[in-house]
């Protein structure tokens, strides 16, 4: 009997496709041929904006950007920015925004591990792995007052130093957190359902994932070591010891496999960043009407979903002539009908799960 | 020219012995080496960095409207190719510059990741890339008028 490949729209107001995106799928049957991802719902002309804002008043924007990595953003931002100006960010500070930084990726992968089981089916992951997230955004509320865009960096350094009552918090996370990824492992890794879901699924080979810009868990999920906190060390990175775990298949179960691995090294850096916390001053000087000499930087940080990079280019005033972000989810979604071609419609949604994408970021 | 760095330094002489003449301007500033080259010669130089030079991933691709600060004898708008070298770390940018209606040559087939980069600058700016397989806006809609990232675009409209 003849038939015609069948054309789905999905989303964009569907529940498992993280915000609003919408995926054009071309399938034969059940087996996909080819996704066109339509992006661009949630832009809010960041770019643009940020050309009529000061500096610091740039700072809070980036936070609306991947909102479940508030601090990653505000750390390649400020980076960014001190590097142009040449600011020297005091050792305690750095040593804060690592600690800080480290936590918000745990928050951020609890909350992917969440929502690609959920996406697949295992809801009760989704709740395990958000109780444990809202002890890290209840020690985020201690630090400086927000849960969600926090605003957690200050170009020069950070906005407090760490109370008691924040070490304390940070303390009980990094013991509750490893108990919890235990119990999530306990359902999830030998799960003969979740296996059949993820085992096999979405692969891409090395060379081609460096091809489409791929980085971050789902690079080294294909056993590319790359990871700009080792090979390119930013805010005092090299002082700590920590793996950069790797996987082998480059599937959705490897990428699982990775992100679960890398919450217990971030937890391992927060303990010696604690540990041996240096004294002094947690914010440099730095003058309230920031003018910066005309000049262009690019620089990159480990984000939770893969390399995040700022592009800021001076012009001797208070506002940048031009700020371009470097999306790391913008990048990967470009991968994803790559990695979709050939498997089934309901394979789709644990693909786009495994890429941890947020649809602020990419659309900006 | 001699920079602070010696395996950048590697880089840069291979690609003055290649193109001498034809690399329009080379800066190195806070450990950042940046090259620019002629819209015709992109193509090849990009070609000779990915096969003989090893920067085998496009990081980004950068628009820019030099509308506020032109430079004489230089078109309005400049495009920026950010690179890496996997796994040396190392870091590259290639500048180019293009008027308005100056078709820039698309890279998509070097870099399978310029494909929406080059997307979102005909989005931003309304630059136009050669040889792109899809050349649509990427964020807003076919119907929207003007580019926003032009500096003479309002930041709230009418």
């Amino acid at each position: 009997m003849p038939y015609k490949h069948i054309e789905i729209s999905m989303g964009p107001q569907h529940p498992s496709t993280h915000g609003v995106l919408q995926l054009k799928v071309t399938a034969d049957n059940e087996v996909v041929l080819n996704v066109e991802p339509v992006i661009g719902y949630l832009h809010r002309g960041m770019e643009k904006l940020w050309e009529h804002r000061t500096y610091p008043q740039i700072v809070p924007l980036t936070d609306r950007l991947d909102y479940l990595g508030a601090i990653l953003n505000n750390l390649a931002y400020v980076l960014a920015v001190e590097k142009l100006a040449g600011i020297e960010v005091p050792k305690r500070a750095q040593y804060i925004r690592v600690i800080l930084a480290e936590l918000q990726r745990v928050a951020s992968h609890l909350a992917w591990i969440g929502f690609n089981a959920n996406d697949i089916g295992a809801m009760s992951v989704l709740l395990y792995g958000f109780i444990e997230r809202e002890g890290l955004l209840d020690l985020f509320e201690e630090y400086c007052g927000a849960r969600l865009t926090v605003h957690g960096l200050r170009i020069g350094g950070v906005p407090h130093d760490l109370t008691p009552k924040v070490c304390e918090l940070i303390r009980g996370v990094v013991t509750s957190v490893p108990r919890r990824l235990a119990d999530i492992e306990a359902l999830l890794s030998e799960n003969r359902i979740w296996k059949h879901r993820t085992v096999g699924i979405g692969r891409i080979a090395p060379a081609e994932a460096i091809q489409y810009g791929l980085t971050g868990p789902a690079l080294r999920a294909a056993g590319v070591r790359w990871d700009i906190r080792k090979n390119i060390p930013y805010s005092s990175y090299e002082d700590f010891d920590f793996d950069v775990p790797l996987g082998t298949h480059s599937d959705v179960y490897d990428r699982y496999l990775v992100r679960m691995a890398e919450m217990r090294q971030s937890l391992r850096i927060i303990t010696q960043a604690l540990d041996r916390l240096p004294a002094g001053e947690v914010r440099a000087k730095v003058p309230r009407l920031l003018k910066i000499p005309p000049g262009e930087v690019f620089l990159s940080v480990e984000a939770a979903k893969g390399e995040l990079g700022f592009y800021i280019k001076s012009n001797g005033t208070d506002k940048p002539e031009r700020v371009k972000m470097k999306a790391p989810s913008f990048i990967n979604m470009q991968c994803f009908e790559k990695m979709c071609q050939g498997h089934l419609i309901a394979d789709l949604v644990a693909i786009l799960g495994s890429l941890d994408i947020v649809l602020g970021e990419i659309d900006k | 020219m001699t920079i602070d760095h010696p395996a950048l330094q590697a880089v840069l002489d291979a690609l003055a012995a290649r193109f001498n003449d034809r690399l329009l301007e080379t800066r190195f500033e806070k450990g950042e080496l940046s090259v620019r080259v002629a819209r015709g010669d992109l193509r090849p130089v990009l070609a000779f960095l990915r096969d003989e030079q090893g920067f085998n991933a496009l990081n980004d691709i950068i628009g820019l409207d030099n509308a506020n600060a032109p430079v004489a004898g230089r078109p309005r708008f400049s495009v920026l190719y950010q690179f890496y070298k996997f796994p040396d770390a190392l870091r590259l940018r290639v500048v180019t510059d293009a008027a308005e209606d100056e078709p820039l040559p698309s890279i998509t087939g070097l870099y399978k990741s310029a494909d929406w980069a080059e997307r979102e600058i005909f989005d931003m700016f309304g630059l136009r890339f050669e040889g792109h397989p899809g050349l649509t806006r990427i964020y807003l809609g076919d119907d929207f008028k003007g580019y926003p990232l032009r500096k003479e675009f309002p930041l709230a409209g009418e």
